[in-house]
């Protein structure tokens, strides 16, 4: 098989930080190669590397036979390199043809041919099975149409190398399927493609090789066929898998007390989702199953007052409260780690530091500044406990890995020490060891009295950390397990049933 | 979709009624006020902020902000005036070097700004000082431009009967609106201004030629701005050092109640043709009314402005509600 793109030894310094060191990469025609690594293990930085958005500090690179040596995004895409990247790289401002076309508009003359662009993106769209309405702004669609938006761009390319980094983060099953199919028809045609996910099933679904990365040197290149799953993980981070200490906090609530501190009572937003009607005690985890667009989020969004309920009740120790604001529901002792993180919540140029204790100093107020030791200490405490992979607190936010990011975010949420906390997909974009830790953290958080309002597309994830799980159906709840009575296939029954 | 649409375009049908409110109400409460010549003067006076409002709203689509328009606009003047009667140089070269030095002095800001990564903010208000300076240094008083062409061009326009002619000011106008409509919606590098306004870092991911475009950007105001003071001396007669001073305030004024976002991104050509033709009724109604204190125009600008951004930001809020 012939051999697109070549690199040999690459390294990448950051000021005195090594992020990549020797790393050796064999990209062929007609296979999709994954790339894995714990968070911060220096995947995406290789990819900035190959597309020219950083320059190594040593090693080589060959496309197709020829130097490949980028020194800006434009010459790697004119080399034959299209990129989907993890962060957002899209315009909120522009509409949907306009973000898929830029740079590379169908033209008469000087003039751009904008009915003929948005027949090229409705066909890139199409591709990937959606049909949509191109000329919206893309600042106003759901962050799933988003990355679908990134891919479409780099599917519409005339590129030999595709590149995606971690582009399944925010799609839901059938999304991912298109996307698959698609990948697969471009591998057969010849086109080598390159690969980052932490889902390990999406992985093991779609590859042929996999190379693994751990803290910026390549651990090695195997056939799919020849790398069990436990050996995969356990390459990727250098030792066993961690055992699972969730599933004891679970077993331990059992038991306690059903009166909940937090009553919801036909919670409904009128035309959105609901009636919902649940409770949630002090130190349980609340699990909300279903489809995508069964109305978990906008379930989420209700309770903390993003979109505000247009009936129902909500009581928090019996006492009536109206959720109406955000700030209104932290007052209650909400808090709340949306699911759309890659746009809303980080401040790059802020450290560490200050990114975790944004939401409780403005839970404080501004006159009210958190001591500089405490906040010292919250930011160590943290960094500990969630094994955020960073130089130290006063690094800024911006140069971590998009992992360790949204460590950072969930963080934030948990320094409010809140009563209860919602976490919408928190695991998203988290490497397999720190999943565990996560839930291992979790689990802690809620034997100090936090209850946990738990959102996650991934059932065997809510099943393993829940003592009660509410299932969506058609933006409406159609049944609340609790206990014994939590199992994947209960669920997926509720989920499926007509 | 209607409601998405009517949101998106609310800024500029707001623009356009209170142009047409402002209009008709002056019209019918002052006798001549609804008439071809008062129209007539509107393009006339405010060509030359008309141009250089135009180039302002590029550089603030982009995420940028240029202070230095006045102060290039007065030194083209003065620059214009001594190379035609000092230097006796032929009027349409002196114009050519004129436009380069404000494309050259508004590209050398963008280059500052780009290489350096210096706030525009800053780079731009040096850039004010630096030109305002420039301009005494050519000529500390204000020079007559007397020449055969000048009285000639200054003329000549597109007879429309009646006595009244369509000028070359707002001639030019006309055509540099068109021309910057063209360009901002309908070209790559138009677009490519939007894309670095909404997200510079994403604009330079999806590989496109963010430095080139930021440069060009302020070459293309500080064009503008040299066009302006040619336009000012063909109406004018002269070339003056202090001329156009706080002009820069009022183009960024023009240019937000035409509906362009400060932090860059969204905006309209035509709303900042409407945004200057409003701030030219406002002046016009003054000078009719005669006895009025002209601090009510600074306070009826003040005014419109802080209702447009204040729509703007409820627009904002509801947009992300949807
Ligand atoms: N611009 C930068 N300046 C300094 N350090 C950086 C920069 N970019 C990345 N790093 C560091 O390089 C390391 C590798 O980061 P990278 O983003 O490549 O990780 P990753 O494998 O993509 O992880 P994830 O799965 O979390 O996305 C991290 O420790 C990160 O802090
Ligand atoms: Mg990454």
């Amino acid at each position: 098989m012939s051999c697109l793109l070549q690199l040999r030894g690459i390294e990448k310094r950051f000021g005195s930080f090594a992020a990549l060191r020797g790393v050796s990469l064999e990209l062929r025609a007609g296979e999709i190669h994954a790339l894995m690594g714990e968070n911060g293990a220096g995947k995406s930085t290789l990819i900035k590397v190959i597309t020219g958005v950083h320059q190594a500090t040593g090693g080589s690179m060959e496309m197709a036979g020829r130097a490949h040596r980028p020194r800006r995004p434009q010459q790697a895409e004119s080399a034959g390199i299209s990129t989907v990247y993890q962060e957002v790289n899209l315009l909120p401002n522009l509409s949907i043809a306009e973000n898929i076309m830029m740079g590379r508009q169908p033209m008469w003359g000087p003039f751009i041919r904008p009915v003929e662009g948005r027949r090229r993106a409705r066909a890139a769209l199409a591709r990937l099975g959606l049909e949509v309405d191109v000329a919206r702004p893309l600042g106003a669609c759901a962050v799933a149409l988003q990355q679908m938006a990134a891919i479409a761009r780099a599917l519409d390319q005339e590129a030999r190398v595709l590149i995606l980094d971690e582009p399944t983060s925010s799609l839901d099953a059938r999304e991912v399927a298109e996307l698959f199919a698609v990948l697969r028809r471009l591998r057969d045609q010849g086109m080598g493609i390159l690969f980052v996910s932490h889902f390990l099933d999406q992985v093991y679904a779609l590859s042929d090789r996999i190379t693994v990365l751990r803290d910026g040197g390549g651990v090695g290149t195997w056939d799919v066929a020849e790398l069990p799953r436990l050996d995969l993980v356990g390459h990727m981070i250098g030792k066993p898998v961690a055992a699972r200490a969730a599933e004891s906090a679970r077993n331990e609530f059992r038991g306690r007390a059903a009166a909940g501190f937090f009553q919801v009572e036909q919670l409904e937003r009128r035309g959105v989702a609901g009636p919902f009607a649940f409770g949630v005690e002090a130190g349980g985890a609340t699990g909300l199953a279903g489809l995508l667009g069964s109305g978990r989020s906008e379930l989420a969004r209700m309770l903390f007052g993003i979109d505000p309920a247009t009936s129902g009740k909500v009581r928090v120790d019996g006492r009536e409260v109206a959720l109406h604001s955000p700030r209104a529901a932290m007052a209650a002792g909400l808090a709340f780690c949306s699911e759309d993180r890659k746009v809303e919540g980080i401040v790059p140029s802020l450290s560490v530091r200050e990114n975790i204790i944004l939401a409780l100093q403005a839970s404080r107020g501004p006159l009210r500044r958190l001591p500089e030791c405490e906040q010292a200490a919250l930011a160590e405490k943290f960094i500990q406990a969630l094994n955020i992979k960073t130089r130290g607190p006063e690094t800024p936010m911006g140069t971590l890995s998009g992992g360790n990011q949204q460590k950072c975010l969930l963080a934030r949420w948990m320094a409010v020490q809140p009563r209860l906390l919602i976490l919408d997909e928190p695991t998203r974009g988290i490497d397999i060891g720190a999943k565990g830790e996560i839930e291992a953290l979790c689990a802690e958080l809620r034997r100090a009295g936090l209850a946990i309002l738990f959102i996650s597309g991934e059932l065997d994830e809510v099943v393993r950390n829940c003592n009660q799980v509410v299932v969506l159906r058609d933006r409406r709840q159609a049944a609340v397990l609790e206990g014994g009575a939590i199992s994947l296939q209960r669920i997926m029954e509720t989920v499926a049933a007509a | 979709m209607s409601r998405l649409l009517s949101s998106r375009l609310l800024p500029l049908f707001a623009t356009a009624l209170v142009l047409l409110v402002l209009f008709a109400g002056a019209g019918w409460h002052y006798e001549h006020f609804f008439s071809a010549r008062v129209v007539l003067n509107l393009f006339k006076d405010r060509a030359f902020l008309g141009v250089i409002a135009l180039g302002m709203t590029f550089v603030i689509v982009s995420g940028g902000i240029d202070l230095s328009v006045g102060s290039v606009m007065a030194c083209s003047t003065v620059l214009l005036a001594t190379l035609i009667m000092g230097m006796g140089w032929p009027v349409p070269l002196a114009m050519l070097v004129t436009l380069g030095f404000g494309a050259a002095f508004g590209g050398a800001q963008g280059w500052i700004i780009q290489a350096y990564r210096i706030p525009a903010f800053l780079v731009t208000l040096a850039g004010l000082f630096l030109a305002r300076g420039l301009a005494f240094m050519l000529s500390p008083r204000s020079l007559e431009i007397r020449h055969a062409v000048y009285t000639d061009i200054g003329a000549r326009g597109l007879p429309l009967g009646d006595g009244l002619t369509f000028t070359l000011g707002p001639i030019v106008f006309v055509a540099v609106l068109a021309a910057a409509i063209a360009v901002a919606h309908g070209t790559r590098f138009g677009r490519t201004v939007y894309a670095l306004g909404g997200s510079e870092s994403s604009a330079a991911l999806m590989g496109l030629p963010v430095g080139r475009t930021r440069i060009a950007v302020y070459a293309l105001c500080g064009a503008g701005a040299a066009l302006g003071g040619i336009l000012s001396t063909v109406a004018l007669g002269s070339g003056d050092p202090t001329r156009g001073t706080g002009l820069e305030l009022d183009a960024i004024a023009a240019a937000v109640i035409g509906g362009t976002v400060l932090s860059g991104g969204r905006g309209w050509m035509v709303g900042t043709f409407l945004g200057v033709l409003i701030l030219g009724t406002i002046k016009t109604i003054l000078d009719f009314e005669g006895s009025l204190d002209p601090a009510w125009l600074r306070i009826a600008s003040g005014g419109l402005l802080l209702g447009f951004i204040l729509l703007q930001k409820l627009i904002a809020i509801r947009a992300r509600d949807i």
